[in-house]
């Protein structure tokens, strides 16, 4: 089986990633009851023994001795990451997991991307290797940031550079939180465009997440939950689960944690099929091979379902059939966008628990009329079944979908860059530092401009009449 | 590649009690291929060629006859179609002297794989050069025997599996040799590819059975050869997929007049021309079966005769439970329509050139498909003008 290593960089990096590891926690506790170093397990944690030699000893099978989490902790400040340290997780990470500064970076891509990468270069190439050392098959980096701030967009997306050069054939999958409308960081949009120049080129695939979306899912699970119908009660299991023990908190107390929960509950589905059994398993390259058609073209728009669980525990084939609607509603997308008014390239379906495959054909069959899809993809649909459900759920669905609704981001995010670009507001931060200069800005704002051309070019074939280009004729 | 399903195909068959896979018979890797036909055949193959052939040859060493190979693969992945395609290169060219057939599972027309029309292109193109004859299974006509024979309502993979096996059963166990009718066939493979493969343009075969039912219902039905057989002969003449829904208007042109108008794929097409047929016949009474209406002259291509292009085995001990069983494996057009629905979705992807870039990454050029598509567009061509 192969294994994954998570990277979280910056301040959301590593708040969605300690939520990430609580979650996945959990979902190994409920179903590894035996307490045995299973092949699922591998995947993210190595089993060690830390009494003896101090490092601790890699314990292939058997029991668990110890769990470390295959991950780097990174921040060039140290409250975020402290925490974690002192929390709860505290021993599935070890001090040579961790990357720290106490500057920060300022909220400036270029001081994340040029200083701290050039200044910690080396000693990131070294926890690399040593994390990949530990791994006797490595086929992902997990790398979780946000594209706003200074760190996880700079640091971040030099990190990504480096796994191309050191690891060129381990995939990367980024899950990178976008600004929203109303950020509170000026200089976000500069941090996000540049970090975009970095994921264009040298990212596998891409996840994004919008804050937005997040808050509306989670506002939604609220009003699900304190308003049930007579007669049926939620169980307390949501997407959102909490990290103590499932009580529930009022939204307003840590409205990040439950945000964040729903980012972790994401790469938990994603991998499942990875690290379960399933009568139909999906590994993490099938994703980039049947979702990404044009290597620049691999930005994938995710949606999570259900939400939670009624605890009627007989589900009729119609909740299953909600489930799957659901998931193409733009209520349940982890970014602002609607993608079923827009075009898809591809989409993909990862279904867990007990769902047979007569169902998910039953469901494509009857939401392929409502969708429209590419005239060379007509039924461009990738499907898997994992056997094993999420904690608290019978059955869930994660649908990842290449679509052109991720354009308006897009478009938002060039707007708001030129906005700020043309009065030249704030450029001194950026131009002051070593090895910046305009060109950089120049040259990110025209990658962005050339994705959002190409996905203008796939837009204007929509709805347009198919012509089946002429086949090979062949003579007798 | 990667290990998952064969622990559970090892732990389940051994689970059984009466039979196992041999303790060294298994090769795995840790990670699979990614749906990518190419990182299949042109890194999984040549990384991994020499211990798995060792593998085989261990295994063969074994036997003191070996008849031939029969490969299983899937199409539309990347492990099974590319690996199994250079695997099956392999074969041919350490035992030239062995038949190779192939069982492929021929995907759903919709949602398994998004690249699964490529691989299944390349696949196809190049086991049509190394193997013998390529038995299909189709997982949308097993899907609806499911549906509307077994009357399984939430119908999984096991359920699929299930039948397929059950097919295949009917046709590989033993049957009696015609010269002595206490001794089974010798040399079952070799004897199918005799009747059925004439000519190295026409590898493709399709299986029907009949009857098929759930197991509940087994027990209250009675068979009449007769019935079983008309059924069975209409279902090849209308390429009737399972024994409901047949289509008894398509008859077999009048002999003596001259042949039909060449057939296009796309159109509605009605009589199935076949090249040679087999038909076997498991149960009760069977020796009193009439095969004639397979005998036919007007069912079959104008240059073999009935007598070379129409065989039969029969054996009397019932196959699982079905009380009388008759399977048909044809070399005719019943492919013709899926392999021209997948040359054209994939020749329409190709022409945007989506995904390509995933391809020639791992050393599958623009040129390695044109080729694989011309081999199919002629083979193609072949059937049609039957």
């Amino acid at each position: 089986m192969a294994q994954s290593v998570v990277v979280q960089v910056g301040q959301c990096g590593n708040q969605v990633g300690r939520c990430f590891w609580d979650l996945a926690l959990r979902e190994h506790a409920a179903v590894n009851k035996k307490g045995i170093y299973d092949d699922s397990l591998k995947n993210f944690f190595r089993n060690v023994d830390t009494r003896r030699n101090g490092d601790g000893v890699d314990v292939s099978k058997g029991k668990i001795c110890s769990l470390k989490a295959r991950a780097l902790l990174i921040d060039m400040e140290e409250g975020v990451v402290n925490e974690i340290l002192q929390g709860p997780l505290k021993d599935i990470f070890d001090s040579k997991q961790l990357i720290t500064n106490v500057s920060g970076s300022g909220n400036n891509w270029a001081v994340g991307y040029k200083v701290f990468g050039s200044q910690y270069q080396d000693q990131i190439v070294e926890k690399l290797r040593q994390t990949a050392e530990h791994c006797d098959c490595l086929q992902c980096f997990f790398i979780i940031h946000s594209m706003g701030g200074g760190t996880g967009s700079g640091l971040g997306t030099f990190i990504l550079n480096v796994l191309e050069d050191e690891f060129p054939e381990v995939y990367r999958f980024v899950t990178s939180v976008f600004p929203s409308g109303e950020d509170d960081v000026i200089t976000s949009p500069y941090n996000s465009v540049l970090a975009m120049k970095e994921l264009n080129e040298h990212a596998d695939c891409v996840l994004p997440i919008e804050n937005e979306s997040l808050f509306d899912i989670v506002s939604k699970i609220n009003q699900m939950v304190t308003s049930g119908k007579p007669g049926t009660t939620v169980k307390p299991e949501s997407l959102v689960t909490l990290n103590e023990g499932g009580i529930k908190k009022k939204l307003q107390e840590k409205p990040f944690d439950t945000m964040n929960n729903i980012v972790g509950n994401l790469l938990l589905n994603l991998t499942s099929s990875a690290r379960f059994e399933g009568s139909l398993n999906m590994d993490l390259n099938e994703i980039t091979m049947n979702l990404v058609p044009f290597p620049q073209l691999h930005y994938l728009v995710s949606s999570l379902t259900p939400l939670c669980t009624l605890a009627d525990v007989n589900i009729p084939p119609r909740r299953l059939d909600q489930m799957f609607s659901d998931a193409f509603s733009k209520d349940h997308q982890l970014i602002q966008a609607d993608p079923k008014h827009s075009l898809y390239l591809a989409c993909a379906l990862l279904v867990r628990g007990n769902v047979q495959i007569s169902d998910l054909r039953r469901n494509i069959e009857r939401l392929k009329s409502s969708l429209h899809f590419v005239s060379w993809n007509q039924e461009g649909w990738k499907t898997s079944l994992c056997s094993v459900p999420p904690v608290g759920h019978s059955h869930s669905l994660l649908a990842l979908a290449n679509n052109t609704c991720i354009k308006p981001t897009f478009i938002e995010l060039k707007k708001r860059f030129t906005r700020l670009y043309k009065k030249k507001a704030h450029l001194h931060h950026y131009l002051q530092v070593d090895g910046m200069e305009e060109s950089c800005f120049t040259e990110a704002v025209s990658s962005l401009s050339s994705l959002i051309e190409s996905y203008n070019e796939l837009d204007v074939t929509k709805g347009l009449p198919v012509h089946d280009p002429l086949r090979l004729n062949i003579v007798i | 590649m990667e290990p998952k399903v064969i622990s559970q195909t090892l732990l389940k068959a051994a689970h059984s009690g009466r039979w196992k896979y041999g303790q060294h018979s298994h090769f795995c890797q840790k990670q699979g291929s990614g749906n990518n036909w190419a990182y299949g055949y042109s890194v999984h193959g040549p990384k991994h060629e020499e211990s798995i052939m060792n593998l085989i040859q261990k295994e063969v060493e074994k036997y003191d006859s070996l008849r031939g190979f029969s490969t299983i693969m899937s199409m539309a992945g990347g492990t099974g179609s590319g690996l199994g395609a250079f695997l099956t290169q392999n074969l041919r060219d350490a035992y030239p002297n062995s038949f190779i057939i192939n069982q492929i599972i021929w995907p759903y027309g919709t949602g398994e794989v998004i690249v699964q029309n490529y691989n299944s292109v390349l696949t196809l193109s190049h086991l049509y050069r190394s193997s013998d004859a390529l038995l299909v299974h189709e997982n949308d006509v097993v899907h609806k025997i499911c549906a509307k024979l077994m009357n399984i309502k939430q119908i999984s993979f096991r359920d699929v599996n299930q039948v397929i096996a059950h097919q295949l059963g009917s046709v590989f166990q033993p049957t009696y040799s015609p010269e002595d009718s206490c001794q089974y066939r010798r040399n079952p493979l070799g004897d199918l590819m005799a009747s059925l493969v004439p000519h190295p343009e026409f590898k493709m075969l399709g299986l029907r059975n009949i009857p098929q039912m759930s197991e509940n219902s087994l027990a209250y039905t009675t068979f009449a050869w007769t019935g079983l057989l008309k059924h069975l002969r209409q279902m090849l003449i209308s390429n009737a997929k399972m024994e409901e829904g047949i289509d008894w208007q398509i008859r077999p042109p009048l002999s003596g007049l001259p042949a039909l108008e060449k057939v296009l794929p796309n159109k509605e097409f009605h009589f199935n021309t076949s090249i040679a047929n087999l038909v076997i016949l498991r149960g009760k009474d069977v020796h009193s079966a009439d095969l004639g209406g397979f005998k036919d002259p007007a069912l079959y291509t104008s240059w073999l005769q009935p007598s070379d292009a129409f065989s039969e085995w029969r054996t009397h001990r019932a196959f699982n439970k079905y009380e009388k069983l008759a399977a048909l494996v044809s070399n005719s057009q019943f492919l013709l329509k899926p392999l021209d629905t997948i040359i054209g979705k994939a020749w329409n992807m190709f022409a945007s050139k989506a995904y390509v870039h995933q391809y020639t990454k791992f050393g599958i050029e623009e040129e390695d498909f044109l080729d694989s598509f011309t081999v199919l567009e002629q083979v193609v061509a072949s059937y049609c003008n039957l």
